[in-house]
Formats: structure tokens, C-alpha cells, sequence
């Protein structure tokens, strides 16, 4: 579950106000918006990369507002990907278990189990240098989910991704809804991409979340 | 409305071309008629001679040690001023970034000046920095007893007046480092689970490596040409403050053009190697990261 009451946040002088919505645990949310419409602070501040001005952000294991971003048990898949160019893909997947201290069989079990689920076994030991789109946002996901967060946050995830490739990934993410048992908070300004992958819509307008759809 | 009969003809590109490369030779024309003229005048034999001076050697020496504790001194203090100013917003930040050009703005010789006022003229607890400096490094006699502490015309003073300017080039350069790398590494970092340190060490430093082999050898380079704040502040004693830019100043005083020029030939055959190295270093920065301009920032 992810619950989000009354929450305020700033980012520079642009403010997300009272924002609240839920996402029940094991669906998959999509909030939309357009550019501007404070998508990417509200989803900085879930987070817990902007600082919240008022109200709480909730995970089934407890507030978080307060909390450090490592704390939460949220995986963060940021616009662009974002993958370290100084790491191998295998060393993306260990790196969040690796930092919460798991040990070392079960890092390496893990990253078997994700590089199978994503499809990225043959790309274990290369460098992110040369990897294709679609390729890239899986070793994003992969980075993301490594450590069992509960909850996943995707910022526009199919950004700069061709069509093909674009479903080619969201039947990803709807296969890894349905095996890792996760909570999805998906923000993109696409209605259709809304539509296809959604359980639950919110729209957001302005820095207020204004209607609620399906 | 009706299309015109005859396609309009668009002016050749030729003369833009032929004016920029002509602005661009002339210039690269007067930096090697610069080279050559200096190789013209001077003869090999002259070299040879420069090469086997032992004040020339020391002086080399004394070069190659001072340049490269700049060097390094500067990455040190480059790295973190960079970091913080290309990542966080704090008061008074614009003051800073601007305090921060004042080497690079103020004439070399205000530099070296400054450094000594500062140094003799300013007391702390009844004692100025100079002396401040001696008692601290006192310990040194016990050990080497022909060696007395200070700053002011001692090798210390070389560096400090290489760093002083120097470190200023590399803060420069380390910002722009990191405004080029995405911030975004350092917050999917933190929701995996590191502390600000941790996303700076794991993620953000092995991404800037070149950037920061690129500040360290510009602030080399910078300190190798810096001659202003060294004569003043570092005095120019043959064989015991004497660097390159120095040597040059000294054979000059004495009427040895020949050895001058010889010891700047010596000068600008080190000067290219590091900033072929630069640039080498450079280029594969800008392939290495051209991933990063593209990603979008924080968009709201």
C-alpha cells in the first residue's frame, strides 16, 4: 500500500499542495499530468528526495515521511534511467542489497533471479556504455527492485523508448506486478499508456491532485 | 498561392567556411612563428648547455616537485568546493562563486603581494602567520638541523603562490565536472540505501575521475607558467626558490638570452605534453559522459 495524506512539498519556488491518493498493496497506480504539473516533485517527495512541508506519506509497514530516502523501501526508477557508467549491469543489481547488508549468497541469488525475470543474464557483465534503450530500463528496474522495496516509483519510464520497445516494457512491469508482489506509483503525461497499464488513475493539475479516474 | 517557377538558389557556404578557418590559421600562424622563432634563435649546443647547468637541473627539479604538490593540493580542495557548489543552495552562494574568480581576476603580482602582507604583516595572538608557520614546523631542526622553517622566500612559498591560483582553475573546472553529471545518480544512490557520503564516494566520484585528471593537470600547467606571485613572494634565489618561470627571469637579468630562450623551450616542450594530455583527457570525458547531457534534469 502507498498512502499519501494532505501532503505539501516544494520544489525551488514551484509547490505541490494537499496532495492525497492510495494505492492499494500489489496494484499498479498511474498518475498523470502534464509537464509542469508537479508530477516529478510529488514523486521526489514520496521518495524522500524533496522536502515535505506538510501531511504523510505511508507504507503498509508505517509512516515514512520523516524517514531517510534508503529507509522508506522504495525503489526509485528515475526519467532517463539514469545507470552508473562506472559499474557493470550484475554490480547495478547487487548495489542496493549490497548497501542494506545482505549477505553475500543471497546478493548473488538475487541478482540471478533478476537478470532471469528482466531477460538481462547475457548483459551481467557489461557496462552500461552501448546498452539499448529498452535494455537500460530494465538494468533500472532490476537496480530498483534488487533490494525488495515495497513500493516502486517510475518516473515516465517509457521516455525516450521506441513503440515496440515501449510495450516490449510494459508487459515487464506487469509480469514483475504479478511476481514480486509490488505496489506501482507510474507518472506519465500519456493517457493511452494510462490506460494499458493502470488498476487504479489519478490525474494531477497544477500542483493539486484534481480528479480521480476508473 | 503559386509556388515560384524557378527554385531560389541559396548562397554558398564557401565564404562562412573560408573566413572562419582564415580567422583561426591566423592566430594559430602567430603561436607558431612564436615557437619557431624561439627555436630559430636558439642553438642546439645552447640547449645541451641549459640541460647540464646543475642550477637549470635543480631548477627543473624544484619545478616538477612544486608543480605536482600544487597539482594535487588543488584536486584536494578542488573536489569538495566544486561538489558543494554545483550541488546544494546555501546563502550567500553567489558571493562565494565569485570570491572564488578573485585568483583568476587579480594580477599575478597583487597575488604574490597579498601572500606576503598576509604572511608578515597580519599577528595572531602576538605572532604573525610567518612565525605562526616556524613554531609549528620547528620540529624539523630537531631532525634535520640544517633546515629552518618558514614560508616567505623558502620552497613553502612556491606552492603557495602556485596554489593560490591554480586551485581556482581546478574549483572551475570540478563544478562544471559535476553540473555535467546528472544529480539524479546521487538521489537513485540515496533511495538505494547510501548516506550523502556514500552516493559521493560510490557513484558520483568514479563518474568524475577524468574530470578531476583534467583539473589536477590544468592547475599542474597553471603552476608551471606562474612567475608574478613567485617572484615576490618566493624571492628569486638561484638554486634555492628557483623554478622555470624563474630561471628564464634570472638568465634575462643577466644578459643570457640564448640560455633564456633555451630553458622556455624546456618550458613549452612540458607545457604541450600535459596539454596534449588535457586535451586527450578531455575529448574521452566528453565521449565517456554524453550520456549525461542529454538526461533530463528535475523537471517539476
Amino acid at each position: 500500500m502507498l498512502e499519501v495524506r494532505d501532503l505539501s512539498a516544494r520544489a525551488g519556488s514551484f509547490e505541490i499542495t494537499e496532495i492525497s491518493f492510495e494505492i492499494p498493496t500489489g496494484m499498479y497506480g498511474v498518475l498523470m499530468g502534464k509537464t509542469g504539473s508537479g508530477k516529478t516533485t510529488l514523486m521526489e517527495a514520496i521518495c524522500g528526495l524533496k522536502t515535505v512541508t506538510a501531511g504523510t506519506i505511508r507504507l503498509d509497514n508505517g509512516d515514512v515521511t520523516r524517514l531517510r530516502p534508503g529507509e522508506r523501501g522504495i525503489g526509485f526508477v528515475p526519467q532517463d534511467r539514469v545507470l552508473f557508467y562506472n559499474m557493470t549491469v550484475r554490480r547495478h543489481l547487487a548495489f542496493g542489497p549490497t548497501l542494506q547488508g545482505w549477505p553475500k549468497e543471497a546478493i548473488e541469488e538475487r541478482v540471478e533471479e533478476l537478470a532471469t525475470a528482466l531477460q538481462i543474464t547475457p548483459l551481467l557483465d557489461r557496462k552500461p556504455h552501448g546498452l539499448s534503450g529498452g535494455e537500460g530500463q530494465r538494468v533500472s528496474l532490476g537496480r530498483a527492485l534488487a533490494a525488495r522495496p515495497e513500493v516502486l516509483c517510475l518516473d515516465e519510464p517509457f521516455s525516450a523508448l521506441d513503440e515496440d520497445t515501449q510495450s516490449e516494457i510494459g508487459k515487464v512491469l506487469k509480469q514483475l506486478q504479478a511476481s514480486q508482489g509490488i505496489t506501482i506509483l507510474h507518472i506519465t503525461h500519456n493517457r493511452s499508456e494510462a490506460e494499458r497499464l493502470a488498476d487504479i488513475r489519478f490525474q494531477i493539475r497544477e500542483g493539486t491532485l484534481d480528479s480521480v479516474a476508473k | 498561392m503559386d509556388a515560384p517557377s524557378e527554385r531560389r538558389r541559396i548562397a554558398s557556404d564557401k565564404p562562412f567556411f573560408y573566413g572562419l578557418v582564415a580567422i583561426a590559421a591566423a592566430y594559430l600562424l602567430l603561436i607558431i612563428a612564436l615557437l619557431l622563432a624561439d627555436v630559430h634563435y636558439v642553438s642546439l649546443s645552447e640547449i645541451g648547455k641549459a640541460l647540464q647547468d646543475e642550477d637549470i637541473q635543480s631548477s627543473v627539479t624544484l619545478t616538477l616537485i612544486t608543480c605536482t604538490v600544487t597539482a594535487l593540493l588543488s584536486v584536494l580542495v578542488a573536489v569538495p568546493t566544486g561538489y558543494l557548489l554545483s550541488r546544494f543552495r546555501f546563502p550567500g552562494k553567489r558571493l562565494v562563486d565569485a570570491l572564488l574568480d578573485i585568483p583568476i581576476l587579480l594580477p599575478p603580482l597583487v597575488v604574490g603581494l597579498s601572500l606576503l602582507i598576509l604572511f608578515h604583516q597580519v599577528t595572531l595572538f602576538g605572532r604573525t602567520i610567518e612565525e605562526w608557520f616556524a613554531w609549528a614546523f620547528q620540529w624539523i631542526t630537531a631532525i634535520r638541523p640544517d633546515i629552518r622553517p618558514g614560508v616567505t622566500f623558502k620552497v613553502p612559498a612556491v606552492i603557495l603562490a602556485q596554489f593560490t591560483v591554480s586551485c581556482a582553475f581546478a574549483v572551475r573546472t570540478m563544478k562544471t565536472t559535476f553540473d555535467q553529471i546528472n544529480p539524479r545518480h546521487e538521489h537513485v544512490a540515496l533511495t538505494l540505501g547510501c548516506n550523502r557520503s556514500q552516493a559521493f564516494w560510490l557513484v558520483l566520484l568514479p563518474q568524475a575521475w577524468r574530470g578531476i585528471l583534467t583539473g589536477g593537470t590544468l592547475a599542474w600547467a597553471r603552476a608551471l607558467g606562474e612567475f608574478g606571485p613567485i617572484l615576490v613572494f618566493a624571492g628569486a634565489t638561484r638554486g634555492r626558490t628557483e623554478v622555470l618561470s624563474t630561471t628564464v627571469f634570472l638568465e634575462i637579468n643577466i644578459g643570457n638570452l640564448q640560455g633564456a630562450v633555451a630553458v622556455s623551450l624546456l618550458m613549452i616542450l612540458l607545457a604541450l605534453a600535459v596539454i596534449l594530455l588535457v586535451r586527450t583527457v578531455g575529448e574521452r570525458t566528453v565521449l565517456g559522459t554524453e550520456t549525461h547531457h542529454h538526461s533530463g534534469g528535475s523537471h517539476a
